[in-house]
């Protein structure tokens, strides 16, 4: 196995606020109702967070579990235990109707950070952030194409596709440009 | 540009997050269909001026499709409400009947 | 002349100088100015020529309304045409040029049309459209292409940056004078969250300027602690320079933030457009003055009143030595009353009111101003400035009484609200006869969400002139009841004034501008009502009123009002034009935003673009993928490249970057069910290990999609798309599983991304493979039409034998992060076996020489599998599928139907894209009748000629016939219908 590359392996942009692009992280789409029996435990075994509410993220140090629809997670956790993770998931939820994807590689993460890191995002995203609560995960329109961001203690997550990270790139780093401060 | 709550998520949406989807509680007619049936089912749409009921999708959001009852005229939102029906919710058409009362039903 | 005062100018910093050029000319100003008080100020009257006949132009407005002083404003990549001198903010180093004019200002040919204008009446183009037939194209199209559009339009890129942002708030104030700040005020004590926007530089908008009190303090006071307040309030947001736009439904509202317009080049975004979404808006946006028709009312000189006296007070500027005041209300006495404590001398008020009792007039006369009663101005002599004002009695027919010489005429007809706002979704205006303007009626505003009132006025643009009554209506729209005090003189009743004199003939209307940039003039309007346009609507558009960039805000009552008048219809009956956003104009640049240059649109990239652009590739874009079109080499032309790759891939062994197909997991216990009415032939049946080729329909029956589907286990199958239709086929799954099959277990989940896919193509791709070892990839192992999981090279991948170039193929799958580095590593175990890399026209060619279809070559959304000979792949055992309804239609089962075959030119030659087969006779519309076209048609240097697949009517059954085609030129080319499979016919290539 070759060392996995992110999209934009590591880009960054420091502006009014630093914008870089991580990974690999690893993630997987979990298809299932939250009434499925043992969920919750699945979830639990894999990032140790509890089964998230609706359009909760529930983070436990690098892992996380996501609210994602109705009857979708998504489940960040480090790149290289994503296949153990799937495992874990098979077994637990084995004869139980759900569906567990690896979409690791079919995302990429962006890091915003600084003081004023909200502002970025309010010139891409139609989203009121004075309407999210603290650990909310908010799925969103970026600019033209589809992303979720949400909020921890140093700054913002963001995730796109990874076709277009290097549209998002150039979009966080216009919306970052020194001097265009919003407030 | 309007705005929709999304019954699945709950996110109250302006347009530009989600996709509209025509006419709402269509009923589908497939193989065998009489000619009229499917004649209804495929073309035959309504186009009223006032209450109005329409599938959205939540696209750049849950992803999830949701229905709306609006009035085409002044835009007011009755409601919205999770697709997997194939009638409107009671409550709601109560609400519309109460706020129009010339309406005459959703059918 | 106009001149710089020596004392006062509340907005100017008289220790900061500012220096500009205008038409080359260097002059000064002070930081604060606006470039139109600057101008004024250097006593540059003249600033402009009109649209239509080059008159003379000078500044009539101090404000957004402002018809006239439009200059063409910086040079190269900040050059912007158009830009309203009384808006702009003077900055040191400024540069403007006026506009439509040649050769130069003072001295302009086209001003030639003004003594022509009789020949130039209203609808003048429109008539030119018409007749004489030949006139408008040899005549006067090339003169108006000539003279058409004002200013220049710019050449170069635009140096600056602009951004969108969005905004949420509970109320939206559009406003920032009194009214605005009240309502603020009101709204963000009750903890809303307020954005309270302001288009100008300065706050308190009329009110300092107009003198009055409040709270028993100066206005500049009352406006400072309440600015105060506001700034302390942490829910509340201020905006100045930040113009509302238009407002749409459901509150959203689109606010153009100039942030750098005074300071170019300072690294900041130019404007800034905010998207906001308010819960409700108040719309605090005052009123404007309305103007007087008077005979000579556009000479430069002839200026609103209101403005007078804000260059006055907030510029020091007196716009002329000597001017005469011409009103129909007591506002305008404000203006003598101020020239004349500033030093400056007003000759006379000529009032048209036969009674003037308000306190104004009285403080006026007490200063010595002579009033005249029912006066009125006959004309106003002059004519690159003003000379003097020619008075009558109003009720007259304009017979000279007096001539007065003054410099300056500064006007008055009353004023109208602003009502754009209230209008742009919907809102309703009812006239208001005592004050001759239309304002909102609160009963019929336009509506929010959730039916309450989206749109609330406040103050002047309600109707409430007098700052009373303001103050009062503002604090009700906040949903206060505790309105500060005003005091200020009592102002007796406004009578109307459309035509002044009353009874002027048409010499005098002729010379009365209702509209100063587009020169439309009272005449015009009354020529329109005779030639019987009763429609204000068609009347804006026949005679150009209103249509100019100032959109009518000075013209459109007045315009009405005449139209009325001349239709003798009530001006109420015979309504407004369409307020249309916006209310000023934006730059281009602004409703761009960030969508320009790398992030114009979202470009998609595989996990091998890099390794593409290093290599040269000319790339396509399909949908909104990047792809490689093709490699070409040294010396090579992008045909020649093609040619070679497809060679090599029959030859060898080719690479193909096949990561855009799209791939869509469906899982569950009903998933083959799902799959079963989604796709035509049976899914649900199929081996795990195997794939098979499918289509998918519309519920019309048209071929939407195909691809392959491979069987993952019991209850998972792996859909491909087409590249590109990936989302669509997602979405239209979940659709169909959420709002018809709610109650079948199925989940979905779209891969695509997740997955670097690589085709390896040719005879020698077994070989290829096997030197990265890991898989045992033989034909025994790794028949025709199955999947494998395993490793390849040490890679995780997932490999297909399927084949879309009728060559022995694996496409294979691996995460996308480590995509680039399994393509290097095929490329390095190629290479002793001739690999090359082929693009998207290369496979193109592979799969039209084996006749394989193409969605969106060969479907246009009217075309049933059927046609394209793919009933095969259509089940007649199953009970239902999407589609199966819509294709019983008896048309879409008519033999007459065109069907796919394939075309071979006679002369070998490459048949034109589009081409259509003439049949005989003519249709209803007269044109040749047509039984088939090209869908898709490619030299094939394979087989070494042109190769094309078609529909034609008949179809297979007429292979060997032989038929016209039609060619670019006009003429005809023979062409044989022939098998649509050109080449090895029988599979033997990729079946090894």
């Amino acid at each position: 196995m070759s060392r996995p590359v992110s999209a934009l392996d590591g880009a960054s942009f420091a502006g009014f606020a630093h914008v870089t692009e991580i990974g690999p992280v690893g993630m997987i789409t979990l298809r299932a109702k939250p009434d499925l029996p043992g969920l919750a435990e699945a979830i639990a075994a894999v990032t140790g967070t509890p089964l998230p509410d609706r359009r909760r993220i529930e983070t436990t140090g690098d892992k996380a579990a996501a609210w994602m629809s109705p009857d979708e997670y998504l489940l960040v956790l480090p790149y290289a235990g994503v296949a153990a993770a799937l495992a874990t998931l098979a077994e637990r939820l084995s004869g139980r109707h759900h569906l567990a994807v690896d979409v690791s590689d079919a995302r990429a993460l962006f890091r915003i950070e600084g003081a004023r890191a909200a502002e970025v995002l309010m010139k891409l995203a139609p989203a009121d952030h004075a309407a999210l609560a603290p650990g909310e995960i908010r799925r969103t329109r970026i600019a033209q194409v589809a992303g979720a961001f949400w909020r921890d203690e140093t700054g913002y997550n963001l995730i796109c596709f990874r076709s277009v990270a290097s549209y998002v790139m150039g979009l966080l780093s216009h919306a970052a440009q020194p001097g265009s401060e919003l407030f | 540009m309007l705005i929709l709550e999304c019954p699945c998520c709950g996110v109250m949406a302006e347009e530009t997050e989600l996709a509209p989807g025509g006419e709402a509680h269509l009923k589908r007619f497939g193989a065998g269909s009489s000619d009229e049936d499917f004649e209804t089912y495929m073309f035959a749409r309504k186009n009223p001026k006032g209450v109005h009921f329409e599938r959205w999708r939540h696209a750049y959001g849950c992803g999830k499709w949701f229905l709306a009852a609006r009035c085409t005229a002044t835009l007011e939102v009755f409601g919205t409400y999770p697709a997997q029906t194939t009638e409107p919710p009671a409550e709601l058409v109560e609400k519309i009947k109460a706020k129009r009362p010339d309406w005459k039903g959703w059918k | 002349m106009s001149t710089r005062l020596a004392k006062g100018g509340r907005l100017i910093d008289r220790t900061a100088p500012q220096e500009f050029t205008f038409n080359g000319k260097r002059m000064k100003g002070f930081a604060g100015d606006t470039l139109a008080a600057a101008l004024l100020a250097n006593d540059q009257i003249l600033v402009g020529r009109s649209f239509k006949y080059h008159r003379p132009r000078g500044i009539v407005a101090s404000g957004a309304e402002e018809p006239n002083a439009l200059v063409n404003m910086g040079v190269g990549g900040r050059f912007e045409p158009n830009q309203r001198t009384t808006t702009t903010e003077l900055f040191d180093g400024l540069t403007c040029t006026s506009q439509n004019h040649w050769p130069s200002l003072e001295f302009d040919i086209g001003v030639v049309n003004n003594y022509v204008a009789r020949f130039l009446p209203a609808g003048f183009y429109y008539k030119t459209f018409i007749h004489p037939r030949f006139a408008w194209k040899h005549i006067f199209e090339p003169i108006v292409r000539q003279s058409a559009g004002l200013g220049k339009v710019p050449k170069e890129r635009d140096a600056d940056r602009y951004e969108y942002a969005y905004a949420f708030c509970d109320l939206l104030v559009v406003g920032g004078g009194i009214a605005g700040l009240q309502a603020a005020l009101i709204a963000g004590r009750a903890g809303k969250r307020v954005w309270l926007i302001e288009q100008t530089a300065h706050w308190g908008g009329r009110a300092v300027v107009d003198g009055v009190e409040i709270d028993g303090q100066p206005a500049e006071e009352w406006i400072k602690n309440a600015l105060q307040a506001l700034v302390g309030m942490g829910n509340v947001t201020l905006r100045e320079r930040c113009m509302a736009a238009a407002s749409y439904d459901h509150g959203y509202v689109l606010c153009d933030e100039r942030l750098a317009d005074h300071t170019p080049g300072d690294g900041r975004p130019r404007h800034r457009l905010w998207r906001v979404r308010a819960g409700q808006i108040i719309a605090a946006t005052g009123a404007i003055e309305r103007p007087l028709s008077f005979a000579g009312n556009d000479i430069p000189g002839v200026m609103l009143a209101s403005a007078m006296r804000d260059y006055v007070v907030n510029w020091a500027v007196s716009p002329g030595d000597r001017t005469v005041i011409v009103t129909n209300n007591d506002d305008a006495y404000r203006t003598a009353i101020t020239l004349k404590e500033a030093g400056l001398e007003v000759p006379v008020v000529l009032d048209a009111r036969a009674n003037v009792t308000g306190d104004l007039p009285q403080q006026a006369r007490a200063m010595g101003i002579r009033v005249e009663v029912g006066r009125a101005i006959a004309k106003v002599k002059g004519g690159k400035r003003v000379t003097g004002v020619a008075i009558c009695a109003h009720a007259g027919q304009g017979a000279v009484l007096e001539e007065i010489a003054c410099d300056a005429v500064a006007m008055s007809g009353g004023w109208s609200p602003v009502v754009h706002l209230w209008s742009h979704c919907g809102g309703k205006l009812n006239w208001d006869e005592s004050q001759a303007h239309f304002a909102p009626d609160p009963a019929r505003p336009p509506l929010n969400h959730d039916g309450s009132a989206l749109v609330v006025t406040a103050g002047a643009a309600s109707g409430r002139l007098l700052t009373g009554d303001v103050l009062v209506d503002a604090t009700a729209a906040a949903g206060g009841d505790d309105a500060p005090t005003a005091s200020a003189p009592f102002e007796a009743a406004m009578e109307p004034v459309w035509i002044m004199p009353q009874g002027a003939p048409v010499q005098l209307r002729m010379k009365m501008w209702l509209d100063p940039q587009n020169d439309v003039k009272v005449s015009d309007v009354q020529l329109a009502a005779r030639e019987g346009y009763a429609s204000v609507e068609h009347t804006k558009r026949y005679t150009t009123l209103g249509m100019a960039t100032d959109q009518g805000k000075l013209s459109n009552i007045n315009g009405l009002a005449i139209l009325a008048d001349s239709l003798s219809s009530p001006i109420p009956q015979v309504g407004t034009t369409t307020f249309r956003p916006p209310y000023t104009p934006v730059t281009i640049g602004a409703l761009a935003g960030e969508a320009r240059g790398e992030i114009f649109q979202p470009l998609r990239r595989t996990p091998i673009h890099d390794w593409h652009l290093a290599n040269r590739a000319y790339m396509e874009p399909v949908g909104l993928w990047q792809r490689p079109y093709c490699y070409p080499r040294t010396g090579e032309t992008h045909e020649q490249a093609v040619h070679r790759e497809v060679r090599n891939t029959r030859a060898n062994v080719g690479l193909l970057d096949a990561s855009t197909l799209g791939k869509i997991i469906v899982k569950g216990p009903d998933a083959g069910k799902l799959l079963d009415m989604l796709y035509t032939n049976v899914m649900s049946n199929l081996g795990i290990g195997k794939c098979r080729y499918g289509l998918m329909c519309s519920e019309q029956g048209f071929l939407s999609d195909d691809g392959v589907v491979a069987r993952i286990d019991e209850e998972t199958w792996l859909c491909h798309t087409t590249s590109g239709g990936s989302d669509r086929i997602h979405a239209w799954m979940e659709d169909w599983l959420q709002c018809e099959w709610w109650d079948w277990q199925v989940y979905t989940a779209n891969i695509t991304e997740q997955f670097a896919q690589v085709a390896v193509v040719g005879p020698n791709a077994r070989k290829t493979l096997e030197r990265l070892g890991g898989m045992d990839v033989s034909k025994e192992a790794f028949p025709f039409m199955t999947w494998k999981d395993g490793e390849l090279g040490g890679f995780r991948a997932r490999a297909y034998r399927i084949s879309f170039s009728g060559e022995l193929s694996y496409e294979i799958a691996v995460p996308a992060s480590e995509g680039r580095a399994f393509w290097d590593a095929l490329l390095a175990a190629g290479a002793e076996f001739g690999m090359m890399p082929y693009g998207t026209e290369g496979l193109h060619v592979l799969r039209a020489e084996k006749g394989f279809i193409m969605i969106g070559d060969e479907t246009d959304g009217t075309v049933i599998p059927q046609d394209l000979n793919l009933g095969w792949a259509i089940s007649k055992k199953k009970a239902d599928f999407l589609g199966k309804r819509g294709q019983e239609r008896p048309h879409l089962a008519s033999p007459d139907r065109w069907k796919l075959v394939g075309l071979e030119a006679l002369d070998g030659s490459v048949i034109a894209d589009g081409a259509y087969a003439p049949a005989p006779g003519n249709n209803a519309n007269g044109q040749r009748n047509t039984q088939g076209r090209v869908t898709s048609t490619y030299f094939s240097p394979t087989l070494g000629k042109g190769i094309a697949m078609g529909l034609v009517k008949g179809g297979l059954t007429r292979v060997g016939e032989v038929i016209e085609m039609t060619r670019l030129d006009g003429s005809f080319m023979q062409v044989r219908i022939v098998d649509p499979v050109f080449y090895d016919k029988d599979g033997e290539k990729q079946n090894v």
